[in-house]
């Protein structure tokens, strides 16, 4: 065999590759996919590494066919993951909500693009945070990963398999055209120097097994397809052996639970860097490429003896809602550059409720924002504009 | 009466109960629904194959015959409209130890779903469909299906339908399916045996299912209960097995010509894959002289390149 079928050591990486070989590192076997600028090379990678590792690589007519794909394959035991970007996951959106309703782990990539519909293919954007949050219907607790680097993209896909497998769910991995397509230093541990979580498989007999029983956890134990469980899974609403139970009280106890098993563990799942917010009187709030695009304006509004803070959401769903609001009551308030035309900026307004100024640097993607309007938002926040 | 009906089947026990949900029954399938027959041939076919019930697993969409994979007792997904068979082929893909089975109409086989299926058939994966085609929607109400005869009423067309209805069989052959039969549910026997025969055959299989819809079908086009139309069935329809599938469209009277037309060997997805990886390997020692191989481009001598960079 190959002699570097598993990678280890320092390389000199493109962002998107960098995802494949995190997701190979967590023990991703199952890719499904479509091509789609910027998220191809996610594939082509997978498409060359699977067959060499004993996985499956299957290119599908379609993103809707690829999300229901790796969905499939999560249920015979494989760690899945499709990649892809906004039009994308506008079509694997109905699939996803299965994903939730069933709770199947697997990992879904969003390389963003700018704007709506075709939009910008081959420049960035990040204007998908909300349909990440909210692009299924019904209601769903679910998480959003966002990288601003190649490395940290590499970090991330691991991390997303493991909150997928931990807590039984389709993972979003955010990133956008300019981390997807950037080459940067990607450092790979060995294998065993990582953290790799694997999906709690029952203990229980075929007999005693209900497919969604559940303890304190919230989270089901999984069994999968060709062990002689034999059990039932469906996208209705179904009580906890599986079968289908439209009654409002199986309602009641089904959906509230999808919520919770995310809201109860969000000390576990958010994840942020932060500088200098103890003692700032405004916090530049930021994402994703924004993050590393915006640093020369807070290094300026330093030089200029302005008390700035800089808090980078690394897990922007579920929102560190009690973070932000405590923050709230100490600043002055929050300056947030992100490359859309105001959509997490709105979850800080929420968690700031009245308590200090929110100020939202737009961008509509594409290029990338000026330091300027950065470093005047955060001078028009301090002086109480 | 549904009180009384659970009670006497649990009391006593039931023939297919070891493949049965029985704590689900009784079902909500109309009286006179083809779905029943469906089932059990589906069931006897299983016995029938000898294949492991704890390794075969089934694969439903949505709609009536979406809800056959809930009352199976086989490791069972109810999944999204349309979207059963590219759900199936990860399933199989992942674990190739599996039998898997598609059970789904022909609204979520071949509207919504068609793409798949053409695919699925194309790419030959080891998957077995079982369309059960009631020419009709029947959980929402009876709207037009892509399988609707020219001319024949549904909720959504009260002046007939102006389409041209799909050949299923014809479609799933064209696609490059690796064994296509037609049956209608008064052919239980032989539909059994095609069940059998596909759940040991790899590659695509696809089985249709000619099955009688009384509550709407009927009552829109020409009325009657299941066993009028299970009657018609047996006068119109005729066995080929020798009928070019693409050859014997359905219509509202025409003979149903049913038979197994296509029942070939091609390699499947898997081994397609497996061959390409061993040519692969046999031809490089390792990885970094695979991709260098694969990207030298060799070019004529006296070819010249300009750069605008030289200029």
């Amino acid at each position: 065999m190959f002699q570097k079928s598993r990678l280890h050591g320092e390389f000199f990486m493109q962002g998107d590759i960098a995802c494949a070989e995190g997701a190979l590192a967590a023990g991703c076997r199952f890719f499904g996919g479509y091509p789609i600028t910027p998220a191809s090379e996610i594939a082509e990678r997978m498409a060359m590494r699977l067959p060499l590792l004993r996985g499956v690589f299957i290119q599908y007519e379609d993103e809707i066919a690829s999300m229901a794909g790796i969905l499939g394959a999560s249920w015979a035991g494989m760690k899945s993951m499709t990649a892809t970007s906004g039009p994308g996951i506008s079509l694997m959106n109905e699939n996803i909500g299965l994903g939730m309703m069933m709770e199947a782990p697997c990992v879904v990539v969003n390389v963003q693009r700018g704007s709506p519909s075709t939009g910008l293919p081959t420049t960035w954007g990040q204007s998908d945070m909300m349909q990440a949050r909210w692009g299924s219907h019904g209601d769903y607790g679910s998480i959003s990963l966002v990288p601003n680097s190649p490395q940290e993209f590499f970090d991330l896909t691991i991390t997303a398999f493991n909150f997928s497998e931990k807590y039984r769910l389709p993972v979003f991995l955010m990133a956008d055209a300019l981390v997807g397509h950037m080459t940067e230093k990607v450092v790979i541990p060995k294998v065993e120097e990582l953290e790799i979580i694997n999906r709690k498989y029952t203990n229980k007999t075929p007999k005693d097994y209900l497919a969604y029983d559940y303890d304190e956890s919230l989270i089901p134990d999984f069994a999968k397809a060709g062990d002689g469980y034999r059990y039932h899974t469906t996208g209705l609403t179904h009580d906890r052996r599986g079968y289908p139970d439209m009654t409002v009280e199986c309602q009641e106890e089904l959906v509230p639970r999808l919520v919770n098993k995310i809201k109860n563990n969000i000390n576990d799942i958010s994840l942020t860097e932060e500088y200098d917010i103890e003692r700032a009187d405004v916090i530049v709030i930021s994402y994703g490429i924004t993050s590393r695009t915006i640093l020369p304006a807070i290094t300026m509004a330093k030089k200029k003896g302005i008390k700035v803070g800089y808090l980078r959401l690394k897990t922007v769903w579920p929102f560190p809602d009690e973070k932000i609001r405590k923050l709230s009551e100490k600043v002055a308030g929050f300056v947030v550059p992100e490359m859309n035309l105001g959509q997490i900026s709105l979850e800080v307004e929420r968690c700031a409720h009245n308590n200090s100024l929110v100020k939202l640097v737009p961008h509509p993607g594409g290029g990338i924002h000026k330091f300027e309007d950065v470093l005047h938002a955060i001078e028009e926040v301090v002086h109480g504009k | 009466m549904a009180n009384n009906t659970a009670q006497i089947i649990q009391e006593k026990s039931h023939p297919m109960e070891d493949l049965l949900r029985m704590d689900r029954m009784p079902h909500i399938w109309c009286s006179g629904c083809g779905l029943g027959s469906a089932v059990t041939t589906f069931v006897e076919g299983l016995k029938k194959a000898g294949v492991s019930y704890d390794k075969t697993a089934i694969v439903s969409g949505i709609g009536c015959t979406g809800r056959v994979a809930g009352y199976l007792r086989l490791d069972s997904y109810h999944t999204t409209h349309g979207r059963a068979i590219p759900f199936a082929t990860g399933l199989k893909l992942a674990n190739r130890d599996l039998t898997v089975f598609v059970f789904s109409g022909d609204g979520d086989l071949f509207a919504i779903g068609g793409n798949h299926l053409i695919h699925a058939a194309r790419r030959n994966v080891d998957i077995n469909v079982i369309c059960v085609n009631n020419f009709i929607y029947g959980m929402t109400g009876g709207q037009n299906a892509p399988t609707t005869p020219l001319g024949a009423y549904s909720s959504t067309a009260p002046y007939g339908n102006y389409e041209m209805p799909f050949n299923l069989v014809g479609l799933a052959a064209a696609s490059g399916a690796s064994y296509v039969a037609r049956w209608t549910t008064a052919h239980a026997r032989r539909l059994t045996n095609s069940i059998a025969t596909a759940a040991n055959k790899k590659g695509f299989c696809f089985i249709e299912i000619v099955s009688p819809c009384a509550t709407v079908f009927a009552r829109k086009n020409m009325g009657g209960t299941g066993l009028d139309l299970l009657k018609e069935f047996q006068t119109r329809a005729i066995i080929d097995h020798d009928a070019d599938p693409t050859q014997i469209p359905l219509s509202m009277d025409n003979e149903i010509v049913c038979g197994e037309f296509v029942n070939e060997d091609r390699p499947t997805f898997w081994e397609n894959v497996q061959g390409g990886i061993k040519n692969r390997l046999e031809k490089f020692s390792n990885w970094e002289e695979m991709q260098s191989n694969s990207r030298k481009i060799t070019h004529k001598k006296d070819r010249k390149y300009t750069s605008s960079i030289d200029v």
